[in-house]
């Protein structure tokens, strides 16, 4: 499977979903047999893997909402994605 | 023992609907004494121990069995799972499962599909199922899932029967489009424990099977996650059981006892509640069988002095009571049990020797 790229589109499978747990109060990532806890930064990227945005795209709206460096987005989002893609949470 | 603050709220619960089931598997983990239909919960009930899973904080369901769609109410209940939020699994043999009923569990909601495959030579495989055709309808229940963008794992027992051509069933759960496969090695408890000496591979089998799927995991990385549960008998560390006992999960079974494991009604003594009487809730915190072998209290040596106890929790207790006799020792897996030669020589004497015929897992017949 490719390396999520700056014209990948992110998005969550069916089967996969970000989920907001009331009992633990945490938003969680479920997929089959795995539950991940989602900081808010890890929320705010998967809210906007709907398959219609580019992880280009993603970084540039995050990066205007936090205001934050471009490149260290960047370098945050792609990992972030590239992980998930390898346990099948995310298509590419 | 703990108070309710320090146990944490259960994260997946294992809803065996019912134990009717078309195939045989000779390691089922059912009980050898099966749940009649007569004696299963009704729908109402089923929802209303599916509501307070969720009040209580479990994420996945797994609808199991037996064979989860020999329920008639099998749609009725992955839709009540969806509406009250829990991530609904069905594990399924597929024998028993249309087009249409599959259809129709997808659209009340249906997260994923586990699918038991027992070999990937189709003859082997419907003789280790003990039903013709087992294999084929699998197949068809494969592409169905991955046509309708659910995503499939794919579960394997590994025993004696298969064992050579583990990494041949990898590759097969690659090419049926799963996401996921469970390989996971025989654990000898209930059907398997009563087939043991017909399942029980070679240590030399087992290690070869073992590397040839690490092996895989490079090579299928991103398209497949492999799970791996690998085998006592030849271990020298006992796995971590359930995660621990009452740490992570509940099973409810067919008539609606709430037991921390498949196993644990072997276990003599012990207090299970039942659905019929208690909230899901409060069995988990406050059920005697739940709090038996919670923390590290009830231990003995070696695991009281021991640094893995928090790893491993002693492993099984489960297995320490089948192979010990006493359910608070060390189970034997593990290399500093008194009893751990005992162990190995079971493996070492069963594994070469010819190999007896399977006792299918059955029904009794009625008296």
């Amino acid at each position: 499977m490719s390396a999520p790229t700056a014209t990948s589109r992110p998005r969550l499978p069916r089967g996969v979903r970000l989920k907001h747990d009331k009992v633990r109060d945490e938003w969680l990532l479920l997929a089959p047999e795995r539950v991940v806890k989602a900081n808010p930064v890890a929320v705010a990227v998967l809210e906007r893997c709907t398959g219609e945005k580019t992880l280009g795209e993603i970084v540039d709206d995050l990066a205007a909402a936090y205001s934050a460096e471009r490149s260290l987005i960047e370098r945050d989002v792609t990992k972030l994605i590239a992980d998930l893609a390898d346990k099948r949470m995310v298509d590419l | 023992m703990n108070a309710q603050s320090q146990i944490a709220p259960p994260t997946g619960m294992l809803a065996e609907l019912t134990h009717r089931c078309p195939l045989g598997c000779p390691y089922c983990s059912n009980p050898l004494e099966l749940e009649r239909a007569a004696d299963e919960l009704d729908t109402q009930t089923w929802k209303r121990v599916f509501s307070e899973a969720a009040e209580a904080g479990v994420l996945h369901v797994h609808l199991s069995g037996g064979e989860p769609c020999a329920r008639r109410d099998i749609v009725e209940l992955t839709a009540h799972c969806a509406a009250v939020g829990l991530y609904t699994n069905l594990i399924t043999s597929a024998v028993g499962l249309t087009r249409p009923l599959f259809d129709a569990l997808v659209a009340a909601g249906l997260d994923h599909v586990q699918l038991s495959i027992q070999d990937a030579e189709p003859a082997s495989a419907d003789r280790i199922a003990g039903y013709d055709g087992a294999f084929a309808r699998k197949r068809e229940v494969a592409a169905w899932t991955t046509q309708a963008g659910l995503p499939l794992t794919v579960n394997a027992v590994m025993h004696r029967a298969n064992i050579s051509r583990a990494a041949r069933m990898v590759d097969m759960a690659v090419e049926l489009g799963a996401r996921r496969i469970e390989v996971a090695h025989t654990q000898y408890y209930g059907w398997a424990m009563k087939n043991r000496a017909a399942l029980m591979p070679t240590r030399e089998a087992t290690e070869k099977a073992v590397a040839d799927v690490e092996a895989l995991r490079r090579k299928y990385q991103g398209r497949i996650v492999i799970d791996h549960v690998v085998p006592d008998y030849h271990a020298r560390f006992p796995k971590a059981c359930m995660n621990g006992w009452g740490r992570r999960t509940l099973n409810v079974t067919p008539s609606g006892k709430v037991l921390p494991c498949h196993a644990a009604e072997t276990i003599p003594g012990l207090e299970f509640w039942n659905v019929r009487e208690h909230s899901i809730g409060a069995a988990w915190y406050d059920s005697p069988a739940f709090n038996a072998f919670r923390g590290t209290a009830w231990m003995k040596e070696p695991c009281v002095s021991c640094e893995r106890k928090e790893i491993d929790f002693g492993g099984c207790r489960c297995q320490a009571l089948a192979l010990t006799g006493d359910a608070r020792n060390a189970d034997p897996i593990c290399h500093l049990s008194p009893h751990h030669a005992r162990v190995q020589k079971i493996a070492a004497e069963e594994a070469p020797a010819i190999a007896p015929d399977y006792i299918y897992r059955r029904l009794k017949a009625k008296a």
